[in-house]
């Protein structure tokens, strides 16, 4: 059977005009990424408006805005969708988006199986908020902790929507783990090795075996309480011999990995951001990927902190105590890469770059309180208090959130065409970093005084109302700020006319293409001689390989 | 890609056997294989499913020689050996399942049903798959080069070994203490 190519482009026109139709089947991996991040912006808003629900209920003491029940459902679901379905997607969409485009691929190594991890990850989040209307959002917390999440304690059906929800995102998430690990040993442009990686390519390419490690004992874990729900198997039901220690192991033996899956892309997209706008290469590139390849590594060995109120002895968890202080070290070392790369470099102060450079204080807060965690003493003072949520908040958000954001303001040109206002967009990064600060800082002070986090008010002791009220005016600073980020979307999707591309006078292969969503990427590709090799295009005086780069290599 | 599946697929069993392992004593595991599971039978089908993993093999080597007909007949083999496998295990389930022993049925039923359920499971998609390579050998899909053999053999046998790590700890050990 011939097919003739005026069909295919005759078949290709009339499908362009079926929009709707057009991104439902679509396996360009670009427009693939900008469903993702449309996902994440959705989930985001649901997420963050069951955020404020929480914060006005702690607005001040004795509230009952919401009742205890209604109270536990929103946060677990809250919790849930903000990492499940707000940041995983996100970052997933910068990394189907961007990963081919940085190493001069036309596509991902598996177009149909990037369609498929997409779609069931939507799946799986819609199944999730359809517990809503099935009797009840799940109200175990993120982490859903046996016992509380059997029939007994947990009567309706939401923890097995968040099972089945979890279960099709996991599934998903395996499946772009494998999509990235075989695009990147595969497709790479002619002449880049393995050493010549993108930073953002490298950091996505450890995390995807980090997810394929991770995720399966989630799966595990999950199909197991399933059972116990469904058919009354006995594994996490104490009552009949069961053990609720087992779901705590596999929990954050998943959980912990997980945490890292969430930051290190975000980690690649500021040594991106970094790097352009210091107008210098990353100082240190080997300790940067080496220190990524540690980390994953560790990650898999630090999840008993999460359980050391649980009381498995001073052996395990000194080992596990010593193990967490030392996974701190490979962070360290990458702050300082990032410290020097920004060191004599001719610094622009845009949105992505002050992102990046909030992150490098906001994070290193959350650090430090995380080490103090490794102090056994110290987290059991702590632990389950508003000291853990302030923690938590500042790595997740100052981490990972402000990654997304800053990679948003770098990138958008690429996933639109236009670029973001500038100007909007340093308001909104100003009102944000404040709102964020008022929100969490006072909840360090709030834990050590004892607050405990998950419960629905709290009673009205010396500067308690204070500094909720504080926390939550910060909450609604930044729900605020958004609106105008989603504003200053809005007014640059309408703008007519294209910016022009490369407008950051970037390093990598993602600039030299200027194909937009659903065409092809690159008809030819330079020769592929050093780390930044559209640098080299267009500087051929300074380029890398000429210089002094020959015995870094 | 197939490499990297079964990494993922085997981080999932060890969890599955770790949930097995962890009720060992609790569930007094010792004494309830030996009263309710079926060595002998369970052992001859063990045998049947490593010998799947010979001809899976022979039907690959075949497949390099060009031996069109060879590979069919190996192909079929390695179907009916897994078929006979599967059926095996439902006749055990059938038997466990008429003494009323259910996955409700205390820590044991739980552990033994999940984790040679999961591997159950699993032999089924591989079936699925050898009866579509079986399907694409009688169309001559395999005159042509292909690695889509050697990918779904990858599978194959790694649900081979996975029945030899479930089958020493589930029936093995038991009868070693």
């Amino acid at each position: 059977m011939e097919i003739r190519l005026s069909d295919i482009e005759k078949n290709k026109a009339t499908y362009k005009d079926y929009r709707i139709l057009r991104w439902l089947t679509s396996v360009d991996h670009k427009e693939i990424g900008i469903m993702y991040l449309w996902v994440a912006l959705l989930f985001f808003v649901v997420g963050g408006i069951e955020a404020l629900l929480m914060r006005t209920q702690l607005v001040m003491a004795n509230n009952h805005f919401l009742s205890p029940d209604v109270y536990n459902q929103i946060f677990t679901m809250h919790g849930t969708t903000m990492i499940f379905f707000v940041m995983m997607p996100a970052l997933f969409g910068f990394q189907v988006y961007m990963m081919p485009l940085m190493i001069g691929a036309n596509d991902m190594a598996f177009p149909r199986m990037n369609a498929f991890s997409f779609w069931i990850t939507l799946f799986g989040g819609l199944l999730l908020y359809f517990s809503f209307f099935a009797g009840g959002a799940p109200n175990a917390g993120w982490f859903n902790y046996a016992p509380l999440n059997e029939s007994a304690y947990s009567s309706t059906s939401g923890i097995d929507y968040y099972c089945i929800g979890l279960l099709l995102a996991g599934i998903g998430s395996v499946s772009t783990g494998v999509n990235i690990i075989v695009t990147v040993l595969k497709y790479r442009a002619p002449g880049m090795s393995l050493k010549m990686l993108p930073l953002f390519v490298w950091m996505s390419f450890v995390n995807a075996f980090l997810i394929i490690g991770a995720l399966p004992s989630l799966n595990a874990a999950l199909s197991m309480l399933l059972l116990d729900r469904q058919l009354h198997a006995h594994f996490f039901n104490v009552a009949s011999g069961g053990s609720a220690l087992l779901w705590q192991h596999m929990f954050w033996l998943f959980g912990h990995p997980e945490v890292y899956i969430i930051i290190l892309p975000a980690f690649g997209i500021y040594s991106e951001v970094f790097q352009v706008f210091s107008r210098k290469r990353i100082y240190g590139y080997s300790f940067v990927a080496g220190s990524t390849v540690a980390i994953a590594l560790l990650s898999f060995g630090v999840w008993v902190h999460h359980m050391f109120a649980t009381g498995l002895g001073n052996t395990v968890n000194a080992f596990f105590g010593a193990s967490s202080m030392l996974i701190g070290v490979p962070t360290g070392i990458k702050i300082f890469n990032w410290l020097g790369t920004m060191y004599g470099g001719s610094i622009r102060f845009t949105v992505s770059m002050l992102f990046a450079i909030a992150f490098l204080i906001e994070f290193t807060i959350g650090g430090l309180t995380g080490i103090a965690f490794s102090i056994i003493p110290i987290d059991w003072q702590v632990t389950d208090t508003y000291y853990v949520v302030a923690h938590m908040h500042y790595v997740m958000v100052g981490g990972s959130l402000f990654g997304v954001l800053s990679g948003l303001f770098y990138w958008f040109q690429k996933l639109s065409g236009k670029q973001l206002d500038e100007k909007l967009g340093k308001i909104f990064f100003w009102l944000f970093v404040i709102g964020f600060n008022m929100t969490f800082f006072v909840q360090h002070i709030l834990g050590i005084m004892g607050m405990p986090r998950r419960v629905y008010t709290y009673p009205d002791l010396p500067y308690f109302t204070l500094l909720n009220l504080c926390s939550t005016a910060g909450a609604f600073l930044m729900g605020g700020s958004l609106l105008l980020l989603f504003y200053n979307i809005y007014k640059t999707a309408r703008k007519k006319e294209l910016d022009r591309s490369d407008p950051w006078d970037g390093f990598t292969l993602e600039w030299l293409s200027t194909a937009l969503p659903g065409q092809k990427n690159f008809e030819a590709l330079p020769e592929i001689k050093s780390r930044r090799p559209y640098w080299d295009l267009k500087y051929p005086d300074k380029a890398d390989w000429k210089n002094d780069d020959k015995e870094r290599k | 890609m197939m490499l990297l599946v079964i990494g993922s697929e085997t981080i999932f069993f060890l969890s599955l056997i770790l949930g097995y392992v962890s009720f060992w004593k609790s569930g007094n595991y010792v004494s309830a294989v030996k009263a309710m599971l079926d060595f002998k039978s369970t052992a001859v089908l063990t045998f049947l499913l490593i010998s799947s993993s010979f001809t899976f093999w022979m039907a690959e080597h075949n497949y390099k020689l060009g031996e069109q007909k060879k590979l069919k007949i190996w192909l079929l083999a390695t179907i009916i050996l897994g078929s006979v496998f599967i059926i095996g295990q439902g006749h055990e389930y059938y038997r466990l399942l008429q003494q009323n022993f259910k996955l409700s049925s205390g820590l044991f039923g739980t552990a033994f049903y999940t984790l040679t359920g999961f591997h159950g499971l699993h032999v089924i998609i591989g079936l699925v798959m050898l009866i579509i390579l079986f399907i694409l050998a009688l169309s001559n899909f395999f005159e042509k080069r292909s690695t889509v053999l050697s990918t779904i053999g990858i599978y194959w046998h790694f649900v081979d070994i996975v029945w030899i790590a479930v089958f020493t700890i589930v029936y093995v050990i038991p009868y070693l203490s």
